[in-house]
């Protein structure tokens, strides 16, 4: 029997998503508004919530005090130099694992998310001296190689579990059709994978994007990414939260647009081989 | 050219060995059916043959060339999966063109062949479409044309009908036997169904836990079987196999009788038995008699048109030169 669904338990339902979503969302709407307010409206009491004088003040202030395309830049080749050269290195170790698995491919995939489970603090002072002797201190391709590292578990894991979701029979027929390792990972695996390699790098771009521990640690003015131009508008000065929040949001404001046009991608890569 | 030679082909997986050494000749244009009970190690014989899996000793010969090293495109066979093993994303013609496109087979003698192949498998309407548009026949016929398209010196198919349904069954068998009529080439063909076996073969190859039981062609497997399993295993339905007294009166610890072998009477007869279940065919009934000693029940085929009905009581007379008898080892006795 088909499961009825009624028009009030329909409407609860919608009611409650919304609710849910826009109690996720508050904090960031309200980030945005009160970068729109005046320092002294953004700590009115009671708080204001629409009803204020909308200013663009403190985005010029933000503008004139700091370089925000280095840092926006900084990030990009951040975020998408560890993506690219984590997938470049994970392809291959999930084909290994999800295609020629040994005895001991689980044991290797749950260990490498074990190195997830360490707080990064734990590690800090060793990888920040390694900095130093390698002389990569506030450099973009130190911090490419420490984010690709952090997340290369995550990476190796999701393309493992896309690439488990194809038949192994289709591998089979390309090699018995003649193809090579390389051709059978080039016209047959990679174009089924796409779905799955998307997500994947979408997700990391976007963590590698607000990863915030090693880029405030490992760098000072030269490499210094989005996370460290909010992080300087958070103190010195006493607390500016209108010039804070104008920070924030041209920080976020790139991933979350990014996210926006590929959240179908997302959720169906995510999702991939729930449904078959 | 297709001739395989397997030469004390073996296979282990670890400690377990599926396949004890063996030997086996399958001759050029020949139409080889390896069949068995599941888990007998056909389709791995057959993925040895091919080259998805590595032989743990002996050697592989492919037209008088030791192929055992060889990988799997080099080997010159190409190969038909139980799964169609597709590649979903791209057309029926960028499927069909792709081994050719490995081989690197110029553009126009590329279009020839698929023109060709959809045409002899009614595949021309749908050279656009990708797979997940294709009823399961047409999928399977579109792993065949990929397969076509290489002239192989053999054809390798993996149990390529058990995921169709039975009446597209019958119609795809009638077609790869034409196919291979066509064509001439050396077929190996896997499949645990003993009717595929019969109808298509040339050379049935019955296998049981890794060991050849009997090679032959399907008459002389369906006549003289050598063994207890093969008589039991090729004829469908089953060959009664009786034990004990009846048996010893024809001088064996078993004797084999097929359904179609024995006369059936109402009055009179060796054997006294009351009929079970009587399964109507129309053209023919089976009869599943209770009552026969060393054999219970036993299944009979009667002319369709006789009426016996459950409950019924009738004697059963085995054809006495259509005997089979089969010695303590399970062994035939002639």
């Amino acid at each position: 029997m088909a499961r009825t669904v009624t028009q009030k338990r329909k409407i609860i339902n919608t009611a409650a998503a919304w609710s849910v979503g826009l109690l996720i969302f508050f904090p960031i709407l309200w980030t945005i508004l009160t970068s729109f307010k005046t320092e002294a409206q953004a700590i009115a009491d009671p708080p204001l919530f629409l009803g204020f004088d909308w200013t663009l003040e403190n985005y010029a202030a933000v503008m004139e005090r700091s370089n925000y395309g280095r840092f926006l830049w900084n990030s990009i080749v951040i975020a998408g130099g560890s993506t690219i050269l984590g997938i470049i290195i994970a392809v291959p170790a999930a084909w290994s694992m999800a295609f020629v698995p040994s005895k001991r491919t689980k044991d290797i995939l749950l260990w490498m998310l074990s190195t997830k489970m360490l707080p990064a603090v734990g590690v800090l002072y060793p990888i920040y001296l390694l900095f130093i002797r390698l002389g990569i201190l506030d450099t973009k391709i130190g911090l490419v190689i420490v984010l690709m590292l952090i997340n290369l578990p995550i990476i190796v894991w999701m393309l493992y579990t896309y690439f488990k979701e194809i038949p192994g029979e289709i591998l089979e027929a390309a090699r018995m059709d003649g193809a090579t390792l390389k051709e059978e990972v080039l016209y047959v695996l990679t174009p089924m994978a796409i779905p799955g390699i998307a997500s994947t790098l979408l997700l990391n771009v976007i963590l590698a994007w607000n990863e915030a521990f090693w880029t405030l640690n490992l760098t000072a003015a030269k490499a210094a990414p989005l996370t460290a131009f909010i992080a300087s508008y958070s103190s010195p000065e006493g607390l500016f939260y209108a010039k804070l929040s104008a920070a924030s949001t041209m920080a976020i404001a790139p991933i979350l647009i990014l996210g926006w046009f590929s959240q179908k991608q997302l959720v169906s890569g995510l999702t991939f081989g729930a449904v078959k | 050219m297709g001739q395989i030679k397997l030469n004390k082909v073996s296979k282990s997986f670890g400690e377990t060995e599926v396949i004890p050494p063996l030997d086996l000749t399958i001759e050029d244009g020949e139409f080889t059916v390896f069949v068995g009970p599941s888990g007998c190690g056909k389709s791995t014989l057959l993925r040895l043959i091919a080259g998805l899996e590595d032989i743990t000793s002996g050697v592989i010969e492919i037209d008088g060339l030791d192929a055992t090293n060889v990988p799997p495109a080099k080997r010159g066979l190409a190969m038909v999966f139980q799964s169609y093993a597709l590649y979903p994303h791209m057309s029926v013609r960028k499927n069909i063109a792709f081994p050719m496109k490995m081989a690197g087979v110029p553009a126009d003698e590329q279009a020839r062949r698929i023109t060709a192949a959809a045409e002899a498998l009614n595949l021309t309407d749908y050279l656009d479409r990708r797979p997940g548009q294709l009823s399961g026949g047409q999928r399977q016929r579109v792993a065949i044309g990929r397969a076509i398209v290489r002239e192989p010196a053999a054809f390798l198919f993996d149990e390529p009908l058990s995921n169709l349904d039975a009446a597209l069954r019958v119609g795809m068998r009638l077609e790869i036997s034409e196919m291979h009529k066509r064509l001439a080439t050396t077929m190996i063909y896997v499949t645990h169904d003993q009717v595929e076996a019969m109808t298509m073969a040339d050379k049935i190859v019955v296998l049981r836990a890794g060991v050849i039981e009997q090679v032959g062609t399907p008459l002389e497997l369906y006549h003289t079987p050598c063994n207890e399993f093969v008589a039991g295993f090729i004829g469908s339905p089953q060959m009664n196999l009786l034990k004990g007294d009846e048996a010893a009166r024809h001088g064996a610890t078993t004797i084999g009788i097929r359904p179609e072998h024995t006369d059936v009477s109402q009055t009179e007869g060796t054997w006294k038995g009351v009929v079970g279940v009587a399964e109507h065919l129309g053209s023919d009934t089976f009869l599943h008699v209770h009552g026969v000693p060393g054999c219970d029940p036993m299944t009979v085929r009667v002319d369709g048109e006789l009426p016996v009905r459950h409950g019924d009581t009738i004697y059963l007379t085995p054809q006495l030169d259509k005997l089979h008898k089969f010695d303590t080892q399970g062994l035939r006795i002639d």
